[in-house]
């Protein structure tokens, strides 16, 4: 195939891969979309494999084989609330990949036109370097995050004396060994800026708490695009330039949602340290003296069947009990008794954006009973019941009255509107922000202790 | 006035001029063809070129990306994840020539993990968007 015409099913690629984004600004056309994306890849790489370059396949087709089955077994198998950690697993493939692919470039530069060893091109040896120092940070990056999400390793933030000033000073040696890399083309420069790009990774996602995962997979979603940019720069491949630019723009939206969520500075997060990951009791704030009403699944059950609303708002805790599809179960039965059951969801609940509207699917919840924040954060104050399954932080009303509390400024649900306030908690624990919601001891409040998924059973016991 | 001496003198000194004239050419073709054949190895699209490529499809997922609705960000998040490893374009022409060398083992390496991704992307954004029905 002649490049011209390999350069123009690239384009072609390219424009599926847009279709595929499109696609998703709708459930109705997502699937269509997804298409779009498989058969873009599809040309892709058989236009590869056409090019003269291309002469040995049985490596290339064992490599395949191998990954194709692992990755299918995989995603057909993964449970949706293991999600997340999928995604993070994921990212840090295309991290590796673009690592190995510089590599490549590096040590036979012939196979891509720029240059011969020794005498790399100026501009190719910097684009090489910095697609594979992101390539290696998204690596590192996201096995940290991965490994936090499955509970390899505590999702506490890891904190130590001078962590700050060692990341600067590795990002400087960074900067460092890429100008060195590309004056003197050395390879002990290129392998030490690999080392370091790797100890980066690793060193700036460990400080980052659990709940702030849905910022950090955004992050390195976006880092994963970038790398494959460069690499597409070094090849000067027009369709990996592209692709790199969608993904790493896409990644970067996302983290900016994310954080809008929290109402925090994507450097408050990168910074890391925030967030207890729940379990503590916030100390010495008069927990002992305070009233709370505790009430059964009985209870529960009888106040939403006399309700005429009942607005759900899900949180992590419902995806840690696995408790969606007894959820749904409840939610059915009240919705026979004529009850208007709708579900609200905060852009940051769960560990990836998105998270709830993907369990709530899983559960057969129809997407048009499912709404956004600013969509149906109006409508609490004329609803009966407010059923908080498995959140906290998002509902606490000290995000608006409270300068002094860590999620000040924070959008929230105004769950305190409703007549009646259930929240489907195991303790009275704070949540991942480390600060007590005053809601559990307000009147209308009743909590509801135990496992999210068992209450929900009893709750459907008890409403039938 | 003919001095046979001097009239001899003076033709080699006129053939060494055309010697050095002779060799002066031959450097200047030799020049010059170089000169033609060095613009074919720098070749390829320019620097610019590229990166006007790369900012307008920074715009362009900018703005599809902010049409994405909210409901949809997991499989958003998964479908770039996959389509990132296209990647394998670059693993695929490091592992394409024959015998064996560190750059072709890398080349392997590199399609076997952006083939799990790929696979793995695709099929499980395809199950999340199964999922994503309206009922009744």
């Amino acid at each position: 195939m002649s490049e011209n015409l390999s350069a123009f099913f690239y384009l072609i690629a390219s424009v599926c891969f847009i279709l595929a984004l499109r696609g998703l600004s709708s459930p109705v056309t997502a699937r269509v979309g997804n298409i779009y994306g498989i058969v873009g890849m599809l040309i892709a790489v058989v236009t590869t494999l056409l090019t003269p370059h291309v002469v040995s396949f049985w490596l290339i087709i064992l490599g395949i084989l191998i990954g194709g089955t692992i990755g299918t077994f995989i995603a057909l198998r993964i449970q949706m609330t293991a999600l997340p950690q999928l995604v993070a697993a994921f990212h840090s493939l295309v991290g590796l990949a673009a690592v190995c692919v510089a590599a490549a470039a590096f040590t036979y530069p012939e196979l891509y036109g720029i240059g011969v060893r020794g005498s790399i091109h100026g501009s190719s040896l910097v684009e090489m370097s910095l697609g594979m120092a992101i390539g290696a940070i998204t690596f590192t990056g996201s096995v940290v995050a991965f490994a936090k999400l499955q509970g390899l390793v505590t999702g506490r933030p890891l904190v130590f004396p001078g962590q700050h000033l060692v990341n600067a000073a590795l990002g400087a040696l960074l900067i460092l060994l890429i100008a060195l890399f590309v004056s003197t083309e050395a390879a002990p420069a290129f392998w030490l800026l690999l080392l370091v790009s790797l100890a980066l990774g690793f060193l700036l996602i460990v400080p980052i708490g659990g709940a702030d995962m849905p910022v950090v997979i955004s992050m390195l979603n976006s880092y994963s695009g970038w790398a494959a940019a460069g690499i597409g720069f070094t090849l000067s491949n027009s369709l990996l330039i592209v692709t790199g630019a969608l993904v790493g723009s896409s990644g970067a939206i996302l983290s900016y949602i994310m954080c809008k969520g929290m109402n925090r500075s994507i450097f408050n997060v990168v910074l890391g340290g925030f967030g207890t990951e729940g379990g503590t009791v916030a100390a010495g704030a008069g927990v002992g003296d305070r009233l709370v009403r505790s009430g059964s699944a009985e209870d529960a059950a009888f106040i939403m069947k006399n309700a005429s609303s009942v607005i759900v708002v899900p949180g992590y805790g419902m995806a840690v009990a696995q408790a969606q599809h007894a959820l749904r179960e409840m939610a059915d039965i009240l919705k026979k008794e004529g009850v208007n059951v709708r579900y609200a969801i905060h852009p940051v609940a769960g560990r990836m954006p998105g998270h709830m509207n993907v369990l709530l699917a899983e559960a057969n919840v129809s997407y048009d009973e499912v709404f956004e924040l600013e969509e149906i954060n109006r409508d609490f104050a004329s609803t009966d019941v407010a059923f908080v399954i498995g959140a906290n932080d998002v509902t606490n009303p000290a995000a608006k009255t409270d300068p002094s509390s860590p999620i000040y400024g924070m959008p929230i649900l105004d769950v305190e509107r409703a007549k009646t306030v259930l929240f489907v908690k195991r303790s009275m624990a704070s949540g991942y922000a480390g600060v007590e919601n005053e809601l559990f001891y307000r009147n209308n409040t009743m909590m509801l202790f135990g496992d999210a998924k068992k209450m929900c059973e009893e709750i459907v016991k008890a409403l039938e | 006035m003919a001095d046979p001496a001097s009239l001899a003198d003076r033709a080699s000194e006129l053939a060494d001029q055309a010697s050095a004239l002779a060799r002066n050419l031959d450097l200047l073709t030799h020049q010059l063809t170089t000169v033609q054949t060095t613009p074919a190895v720098v070749g390829g699209p320019s620097f610019v070129f590229e990166l006007t490529v790369f900012v307008l499809a920074v715009f362009v997922g900018y703005y599809v990306v902010w049409r994405v609705t909210p409901a949809l960000h997991s499989p958003l998040m998964s479908v770039t994840n996959a389509i990132s490893s296209v990647i394998i374009v670059g693993a695929l022409i490091a592992a394409g020539p024959l015998g064996v060398s560190f750059a072709k083992i890398m080349g392997f390496v590199a399609v076997t993990l952006a083939a799990v991704n790929i696979f793995g992307g695709f099929i499980v954004t395809q199950r999340m968007l199964q999922m994503f029905q309206k009922k009744r």
